[in-house]
């Protein structure tokens, strides 16, 4: 049985089509799960799938995960467990294509043994596992470098706009955390990999992938200053940077332009502290509290 | 001439780069659904690193870097020729307002050079929270550091703003403070940390008839500074076991002493010793989690002294022989948190998988354990250490390769 999947994160398709062939007893490896690669015009419908790719959902149920939920009941026949639901949703937004298939297999292995998901040294559950953590981390890395700029308002509310590229399917699967915590403001979140929109009363959301944008915001500025002199020349760590805020991100985050300078610079700052050692005099209003003290304790 | 917003906020960020915390997780849940701005989730975020490998999670700034204490480690004190600068409560609102609206930070973490007088710097402080939350209805996270011998009135209302207060042990023992931070009294300060701890448990009882109000949702902290003076690691650790015991901190952070610009010359300007510091974090992590005794720790250290090739757990397991090897397929987890290279979620993956297999070597790698670093300490299905944990050489085997010393 071949399979096409838009695979772009959205987990109603592949559900469906794990349900059809799950009830019709496909084993896993009968399963040909292909991936349509297909254009899409930037502003023209995308997807022909039946689960619309263009999909919008009510403020509080989020976006697709809990209506997933609320739906993913196969066959009376077919088990699932709430853990395997909750995983897979994950599994899918992964890139890699190997996904549809791990999943598939699980959930046939699922069917008879139940607690196959409690094992966390089977192969396969390890496997999931991986791409769970690895979608996890993207998601995570979005909420922390999603990086707004402030646009033209088109109402009493102010807009901001980002641009970002994540490494796998996740816009839907974030889009809530930013929904809650930036509440008073319209924003857009724009990347390769799908983009979501809130304007206060729904959350929107677009599997097309859009453009990079340029645009330049003044408080990026002051965040630069803030980001190089926060930072202590004296416990230059730059590996530790790095592993937390890999390179690939740079190119969206402001501040990164400054890192090489700031790195070059470093050992040349300490040096000079320790050059300049302290000064002679203390500044006139140390002076001043001192003879305030003295008279004071006379 | 005034100084601009831009120059006083590198002023004023340059000057609070020496307080470690930049936490901002284990709060209230809270969101901005129900309308203002902002959310907390249990764990904060990390939203930039700086080449220093520290996160960037709060705007952590100085309301001022004015300050009349003369305190000899501090980059703010009186004698110090730093460049001085002062906020307006509006420009720290706005900026934290501005910082957070661009998904920059979590939120604020706040602390102020003394100006006039402890009651007065305080009362600045708790006003910029409370306009942050009142006026703005901000609801990210706020950190303030509270002033010593602010009045307790003034520590109560900044609670109620506030995700977390904290104020500064400063040195491990009350002789440091004394010697390095004459204006500061280790005895208020603790008391301080006293009078916090009972208005949480107050704030925290149970009532029947309505919901509390919010009051410091994340707890206290404190920092001290490690290597200003010739303190030992096992006096500074039996101090943070008081203090996390008597105060129920949640964290003591250490500040591996840095050179500051114009440095006091009574301290020595040294590297910052940052793999003591390193050290101390995971020998707290074993007192904190892994239900180690802070005698424990550093028992097998004549000089007091962490060993600063090994991390504290493995030190330990060399010291301790006798208790290994552990059988991974049954003993306690109690027993498993001992073995050096297992943590916390490994045991309890280990746990987990051993309800339905006796657990393999190629179990425990499959499990992202690094099975290098447990194998002399452990047993399994198919192996035994035989002679490994008796080898006199064993600490060879993991003690880093040496290396050459760097001046400064």
């Amino acid at each position: 049985m071949k399979v096409r999947l838009n695979a772009r994160g959205n987990y109603g398709e592949w559900r469906k089509a794990a349900r059809a062939a799950l009830t019709n007893g496909i084993e896993p490896k009968f399963v040909d799960w292909a991936v349509e690669t297909e254009t899409y015009d930037l502003f023209g419908e995308t997807a022909s799938s039946d689960d619309a790719a263009v999909y919008e959902a009510s403020e509080g149920s989020a976006s697709t995960p809990a209506n997933a939920r609320a739906q993913a009941v196969l066959k009376p026949a077919a088990f699932v467990s709430s853990a395997f639901i909750e995983l897979t949703e994950m599994a899918i937004c992964h890139s890699d294509a190997k996904r549809f298939d791990l999943c598939y297999r699980l959930l046939w292995r699922l069917q008879s043994q139940k607690h196959l998901l409690d094992d966390p040294a089977d192969p396969d559950v390890r496997a999931l596992h991986g791409l769970v953590k690895s979608v996890r981390r993207d998601m995570h890395k979005m909420k922390a470098f999603v990086r707004f700029k402030e646009t033209q308002a088109v109402s009493e509310r102010r807009a901001f706009v980002a641009w970002f590229e994540p490494e796998h399917f996740i816009v839907a699967q974030t889009a809530p955390f930013f929904q809650r915590r930036f509440g008073d403001m319209d924003w857009i979140i724009a990347t390769p990999k799908g983009s979501a929109a809130w304007k206060g009363a729904r959350l929107h959301f677009s599997e097309a992938p859009a453009k990079p944008f340029e645009l330049k915001d003044e408080a990026d500025d002051l965040w630069r200053a803030y980001y190089a002199n926060i930072f202590n020349p004296a416990r230059l760590k730059v590996s530790a940077m790095q592993s937390e805020m890999p390179k690939k991100y740079w190119k969206n985050l402001p501040e990164a332009t400054l890192i090489p300078e700031l790195i070059r610079d470093a050992d040349k700052r300490v040096r000079q502290m320790h050059e300049r050692a302290s000064s002679a005099e203390a500044p006139a209003f140390h002076r001043a509290l001192k003879s305030r003290m003295t008279d004071r304790s006379q | 001439m005034k100084k601009s917003l831009r120059e006083r906020l590198a002023i004023l960020s340059d000057a609070a780069k020496y307080d470690a915390s930049c936490a901002s997780s284990g709060t209230s849940k809270r969101d901005s659904r129900s309308g203002g701005l902002g959310s907390t989730e249990s764990s904060g975020i990390c939203h930039a690193y700086a080449p220093d490998g520290r996160c960037i999670s709060l705007l952590k700034i100085l309301m001022t870097n004015f300050c009349i204490y003369d305190c000899a480690y501090c980059i703010n004190r009186s004698s110090s020729n730093v460049e001085r600068a002062r906020f307006s409560a509006d420009e720290v609102v706005w900026l934290t307002l501005e910082f957070y609206r661009r998904n920059y930070i979590e939120g604020l973490f706040l602390s102020s050079g003394i100006i006039r007088s402890s009651d007065y710097t305080m009362e600045q402080m708790v006003k910029i929270a409370k306009d942050l939350r009142l006026k703005h209805d901000f609801r990210g996270y706020i950190h303030l550091k509270t002033i010593p011998e602010a009045s307790a009135a003034l520590i109560e209302e900044a609670g109620l703003y506030a995700d977390r207060l904290s104020i500064n042990i400063e040195l491990p023992t009350d002789a440091g403070v004394e010697a390095l931070a004459p204006q500061k009294h280790p005895q208020n300060i603790r008391r301080s940390m006293g009078e916090l701890r009972q208005k949480i448990d107050e704030f925290s009882e149970p009532t029947f008839r309505r919901r509390r109000k919010r009051f410091v949702p994340a707890g206290q902290s404190t920092q001290m500074i490690i290597g200003a003076d010739a303190t030992n690691d096992a006096t500074i650790l039996g101090s943070s076991a008081s203090l996390y015991g008597r105060f129920r901190l949640r964290r003591v952070y250490y500040s591996a002493f840095s050179p500051i610009p114009d440095a006091s010359n009574v301290l020595p300007l040294i590297k910052p010793p940052l793999i003591r510091e390193h050290r101390l974090y995971q020998a707290d992590w074993l007192y904190r989690f892994y239900g180690f005794d802070i005698a424990e720790i550093t028992a097998g250290r004549k000089d007091g002294m962490l060993d600063l090739d090994l991390d504290p757990k493995l030190a330990w397991a060399l010291e301790n022989r006798e208790r290994f090897p552990v059988d991974v397929n049954r003993a306690d987890k109690e027993v498993l948190f001992r073995v050096p290279g297992l943590g916390v979620k490994s045991v309890q993956s280990l746990l987990n998988a051993r309800r339905y297999r006796r657990l393999k070597i190629e179990d425990l790698v499959r499990l992202k354990i690094s099975v290098r670093k447990v194998k002399p300490f452990i047993v399994t299905d198919d192996w035994t250490p035989i002679k490994l944990i008796d080898r006199a050489n064993l600490r060879e085997l993991f003690a880093p390769e040496p290396e050459q010393l760097v001046l400064l």
